[in-house]
Protein backbone atom coordinates (compact mmCIF):
# COMPACT_ATOMS: atom_id res chain seq x y z
CA UNK A 1 0.00 0.00 0.00
CA UNK A 2 1.66 3.35 -0.67
CA UNK A 3 0.16 5.87 1.15
CA UNK A 4 0.77 9.83 0.84
CA UNK A 5 0.47 10.87 4.63
CA UNK A 6 1.66 14.16 5.93
CA UNK A 7 2.00 13.95 9.53
CA UNK A 8 1.87 16.79 11.47
CA UNK A 9 2.94 17.39 15.72
CA UNK A 10 3.47 19.91 17.95
CA UNK A 11 4.84 21.08 21.24
CA UNK A 12 4.49 24.65 22.44
CA UNK A 13 7.29 26.39 25.02
CA UNK A 14 7.32 29.49 26.57
CA UNK A 15 5.26 31.39 23.33
CA UNK A 16 7.23 29.19 20.94
CA UNK A 17 5.54 27.23 19.01
CA UNK A 18 7.28 23.82 17.13
CA UNK A 19 5.36 22.43 14.09
CA UNK A 20 6.67 19.31 13.37
CA UNK A 21 5.88 17.92 9.61
CA UNK A 22 7.04 14.22 8.61
CA UNK A 23 6.34 12.30 6.09
CA UNK A 24 5.19 13.21 2.57
CA UNK A 25 3.93 16.79 1.95
CA UNK A 26 2.14 16.99 -1.38
CA UNK A 27 -1.00 18.71 -2.81
CA UNK A 28 -2.87 15.88 -1.07
CA UNK A 29 -1.37 15.81 2.30
CA UNK A 30 -0.91 19.79 2.59
CA UNK A 31 -4.47 19.93 2.32
CA UNK A 32 -5.25 18.60 5.65
CA UNK A 33 -2.04 19.85 7.15
CA UNK A 34 -2.95 23.47 6.46
CA UNK A 35 -5.98 23.10 8.31
CA UNK A 36 -4.24 21.20 11.22
CA UNK A 37 -1.45 24.20 11.29
CA UNK A 38 -3.82 26.98 11.10
CA UNK A 39 -5.77 25.61 13.95
CA UNK A 40 -2.90 25.39 16.17
CA UNK A 41 -1.58 28.93 15.17
CA UNK A 42 -5.23 30.48 16.21
CA UNK A 43 -5.98 28.64 19.45
CA UNK A 44 -2.65 29.35 20.54
CA UNK A 45 -1.47 32.70 19.37
CA UNK A 46 2.69 31.60 19.44
CA UNK A 47 4.45 34.90 19.08
CA UNK A 48 6.68 32.57 17.06
CA UNK A 49 6.58 28.99 15.46
CA UNK A 50 9.42 27.01 14.39
CA UNK A 51 8.51 24.45 11.52
CA UNK A 52 10.36 21.51 11.77
CA UNK A 53 11.35 19.68 8.41
CA UNK A 54 13.90 17.10 9.73
CA UNK A 55 11.24 14.43 9.19
CA UNK A 56 9.83 14.76 5.97
CA UNK A 57 10.58 12.13 3.38
CA UNK A 58 9.32 14.22 0.25
CA UNK A 59 8.41 17.37 -0.67
CA UNK A 60 7.04 19.25 -3.97
CA UNK A 61 5.64 22.57 -4.67
CA UNK A 62 3.03 22.05 -2.48
CA UNK A 63 5.25 21.91 0.26
CA UNK A 64 6.51 25.37 -0.67
CA UNK A 65 2.76 26.60 -0.99
CA UNK A 66 2.42 25.36 3.07
CA UNK A 67 5.45 27.28 4.67
CA UNK A 68 4.63 30.66 2.14
CA UNK A 69 1.14 30.16 3.77
CA UNK A 70 2.16 29.78 7.25
CA UNK A 71 4.07 32.50 6.89
CA UNK A 72 1.85 34.96 5.89
CA UNK A 73 -0.32 33.84 8.47
CA UNK A 74 2.18 34.54 10.86
CA UNK A 75 3.23 38.03 9.76
CA UNK A 76 -0.63 38.52 9.92
CA UNK A 77 -0.83 37.83 13.19
CA UNK A 78 2.49 39.79 14.33
CA UNK A 79 4.10 36.27 15.07
CA UNK A 80 7.55 34.89 13.09
CA UNK A 81 8.11 31.68 11.66
CA UNK A 82 12.04 30.01 11.30
CA UNK A 83 12.42 26.96 9.41
CA UNK A 84 14.35 24.29 11.38
CA UNK A 85 16.53 21.56 10.13
CA UNK A 86 15.37 20.71 6.54
CA UNK A 87 17.19 17.90 4.64
CA UNK A 88 19.07 18.20 1.33
CA UNK A 89 16.52 17.26 -0.75
CA UNK A 90 13.99 19.65 0.97
CA UNK A 91 16.70 22.62 1.23
CA UNK A 92 17.36 22.56 -2.67
CA UNK A 93 13.54 23.31 -3.38
CA UNK A 94 13.33 25.97 -0.44
CA UNK A 95 16.28 27.13 -2.62
CA UNK A 96 14.91 27.39 -5.50
CA UNK A 97 11.83 29.34 -4.29
CA UNK A 98 13.98 31.54 -2.52
CA UNK A 99 12.45 31.13 0.32
CA UNK A 100 15.80 31.50 2.52
CA UNK A 101 15.82 35.10 1.32
CA UNK A 102 12.87 36.07 3.66
CA UNK A 103 12.51 33.12 6.16
CA UNK A 104 15.02 32.07 8.51
CA UNK A 105 16.63 28.69 8.76
CA UNK A 106 17.92 27.15 11.57
CA UNK A 107 19.67 24.06 12.47
CA UNK A 108 20.05 22.07 15.73
CA UNK A 109 23.25 19.90 16.46
CA UNK A 110 22.33 16.67 16.45
CA UNK A 111 25.15 14.47 14.21
CA UNK B 1 27.89 19.20 -22.44
CA UNK B 2 25.80 15.85 -22.45
CA UNK B 3 23.11 15.86 -24.74
CA UNK B 4 19.79 16.48 -23.11
CA UNK B 5 17.57 14.18 -25.48
CA UNK B 6 17.51 10.35 -26.01
CA UNK B 7 18.50 8.73 -29.11
CA UNK B 8 19.13 5.21 -27.70
CA UNK B 9 16.41 2.60 -28.47
CA UNK B 10 14.14 2.17 -26.17
CA UNK B 11 14.17 -0.87 -24.18
CA UNK B 12 11.30 -1.04 -21.72
CA UNK B 13 7.79 0.76 -21.33
CA UNK B 14 5.08 1.22 -19.07
CA UNK B 15 1.71 3.48 -19.42
CA UNK B 16 -0.33 3.93 -16.50
CA UNK B 17 -3.56 5.66 -16.60
CA UNK B 18 -4.66 7.10 -13.67
CA UNK B 19 -8.12 9.09 -12.44
CA UNK B 20 -7.28 12.34 -11.58
CA UNK B 21 -7.94 12.29 -7.30
CA UNK B 22 -5.20 13.98 -5.17
CA UNK B 23 -4.44 10.47 -3.33
CA UNK B 24 -3.13 9.46 -6.82
CA UNK B 25 -0.17 11.86 -6.46
CA UNK B 26 2.30 9.31 -5.09
CA UNK B 27 0.78 6.85 -6.21
CA UNK B 28 1.91 7.68 -9.65
CA UNK B 29 5.38 9.33 -8.80
CA UNK B 30 6.03 6.01 -6.60
CA UNK B 31 5.32 4.08 -9.62
CA UNK B 32 7.33 5.78 -12.19
CA UNK B 33 10.66 5.91 -9.85
CA UNK B 34 10.11 2.00 -9.90
CA UNK B 35 10.49 1.21 -13.24
CA UNK B 36 12.94 4.16 -13.90
CA UNK B 37 14.87 2.03 -11.21
CA UNK B 38 15.70 -0.46 -13.56
CA UNK B 39 18.38 2.22 -15.31
CA UNK B 40 20.00 2.26 -11.90
CA UNK B 41 19.50 5.93 -11.43
CA UNK B 42 21.28 7.47 -8.01
CA UNK B 43 19.03 8.06 -5.44
CA UNK B 44 19.25 12.03 -6.11
CA UNK B 45 18.05 11.01 -9.82
CA UNK B 46 15.47 8.94 -8.52
CA UNK B 47 13.95 11.70 -6.32
CA UNK B 48 14.49 13.95 -8.52
CA UNK B 49 11.98 12.10 -11.25
CA UNK B 50 9.74 11.78 -8.61
CA UNK B 51 9.41 15.22 -7.68
CA UNK B 52 8.93 16.21 -11.39
CA UNK B 53 5.98 13.66 -11.99
CA UNK B 54 4.47 14.84 -8.58
CA UNK B 55 4.35 18.56 -9.47
CA UNK B 56 3.04 17.02 -13.41
CA UNK B 57 0.43 15.02 -11.96
CA UNK B 58 -0.39 17.46 -9.60
CA UNK B 59 -0.88 19.71 -12.39
CA UNK B 60 -3.42 17.40 -13.83
CA UNK B 61 -5.43 17.27 -10.70
CA UNK B 62 -5.48 20.81 -9.94
CA UNK B 63 -5.63 22.36 -13.23
CA UNK B 64 -6.65 20.48 -16.16
CA UNK B 65 -9.18 18.51 -14.54
CA UNK B 66 -9.73 21.29 -11.72
CA UNK B 67 -13.78 21.12 -11.92
CA UNK B 68 -13.98 17.11 -12.48
CA UNK B 69 -12.13 14.01 -12.39
CA UNK B 70 -10.08 12.63 -15.82
CA UNK B 71 -7.96 10.37 -16.48
CA UNK B 72 -4.09 11.34 -16.30
CA UNK B 73 -2.24 9.16 -19.00
CA UNK B 74 1.63 8.56 -18.13
CA UNK B 75 4.06 6.33 -20.55
CA UNK B 76 7.51 6.04 -19.22
CA UNK B 77 10.23 5.03 -21.85
CA UNK B 78 13.89 3.53 -20.72
CA UNK B 79 16.26 3.80 -23.03
CA UNK B 80 19.44 1.86 -23.98
CA UNK B 81 21.49 4.43 -23.21
CA UNK B 82 20.06 5.60 -19.68
CA UNK B 83 17.38 7.87 -20.53
CA UNK B 84 13.77 8.10 -18.87
CA UNK B 85 11.19 9.30 -21.31
CA UNK B 86 8.11 10.28 -18.77
CA UNK B 87 4.85 11.77 -20.67
CA UNK B 88 1.74 13.03 -18.71
CA UNK B 89 -0.72 14.05 -20.85
CA UNK B 90 -4.39 14.72 -19.85
CA UNK B 91 -7.65 15.83 -21.64
CA UNK B 92 -8.55 18.49 -19.64
CA UNK B 93 -9.06 22.48 -19.82
CA UNK B 94 -5.81 23.01 -21.92
CA UNK B 95 -2.83 26.17 -20.97
CA UNK B 96 -4.25 29.63 -22.15
CA UNK B 97 -0.22 30.50 -22.55
CA UNK B 98 2.14 28.27 -21.81
CA UNK B 99 4.84 30.54 -22.34
CA UNK B 100 3.19 32.21 -18.90
CA UNK B 101 2.49 29.68 -17.14
CA UNK B 102 6.32 28.49 -17.45
CA UNK B 103 6.67 31.45 -15.50
CA UNK B 104 8.33 31.14 -12.03
CA UNK B 105 5.65 31.78 -9.32
CA UNK B 106 2.93 32.35 -11.97
CA UNK B 107 -0.18 31.29 -10.74
CA UNK B 108 -3.94 31.20 -11.54
CA UNK B 109 -4.70 29.81 -8.40
CA UNK B 110 -3.29 31.64 -5.35
CA UNK B 111 -6.20 31.11 -3.20
CA UNK B 112 -5.53 27.61 -2.66
CA UNK B 113 -1.54 28.23 -1.87
CA UNK B 114 -0.35 27.20 -5.19
CA UNK B 115 3.55 28.28 -4.79
CA UNK B 116 3.67 28.71 -9.18
CA UNK B 117 7.25 26.63 -8.86
CA UNK B 118 5.89 23.61 -10.70
CA UNK B 119 7.33 23.79 -13.76
CA UNK B 120 10.00 25.37 -12.25
CA UNK B 121 10.45 22.22 -10.13
CA UNK B 122 9.98 19.48 -13.32
CA UNK B 123 12.94 22.25 -15.36
CA UNK B 124 15.37 22.22 -12.08
CA UNK B 125 14.93 18.31 -11.46
CA UNK B 126 15.27 17.27 -15.65
CA UNK B 127 17.05 17.69 -18.65
CA UNK B 128 14.11 18.91 -20.75
CA UNK B 129 11.12 19.54 -19.99
CA UNK B 130 8.51 19.79 -23.07
CA UNK B 131 4.68 21.66 -22.62
CA UNK B 132 1.91 20.87 -25.54
CA UNK B 133 -1.55 22.25 -25.14
CA UNK B 134 -4.00 22.98 -26.48
CA UNK B 135 -7.64 24.89 -25.11
CA UNK B 136 -10.29 22.12 -24.61
CA UNK B 137 -8.22 19.18 -25.66
CA UNK B 138 -5.81 18.60 -22.89
CA UNK B 139 -2.15 19.33 -22.20
CA UNK B 140 0.66 16.85 -22.81
CA UNK B 141 3.64 17.12 -20.81
CA UNK B 142 7.28 15.71 -21.52
CA UNK B 143 9.96 14.71 -19.10
CA UNK B 144 13.27 13.71 -19.88
CA UNK B 145 16.04 12.96 -17.45
CA UNK B 146 19.28 11.22 -18.59
CA UNK B 147 20.39 8.75 -15.06
CA UNK B 148 24.08 8.62 -14.73
CA UNK B 149 23.68 5.88 -12.22
CA UNK B 150 25.47 5.48 -9.08
CA UNK B 151 28.66 5.81 -10.30
CA UNK B 152 27.94 9.82 -10.83
CA UNK B 153 26.16 9.49 -7.35
CA UNK B 154 27.72 13.13 -5.86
Amino acid sequence: MIKSEGILTHSISDRRMTIRLSGEIDHHSALSLRGAADELIYRHRPASVALDLSGIEFMDSSGLGFIMGRYALLKKLGGEIVLLDPNERVEKIISLAGLERIISIERTEKK
Amino acid sequence: MRKKDMTGSIKNTMKLVLPSLSVNESMARAAVAAFCSQLDPASTELADIKCAVSEAVTNCTVHAYRDRVGLIYITVSLSSDGYAKIEIRDRGCGIEDVKQALQPLYTTDAESERSGLGFTVMESFCDKVKVRSKMGVGTTVTLIKRFGGRKTDA
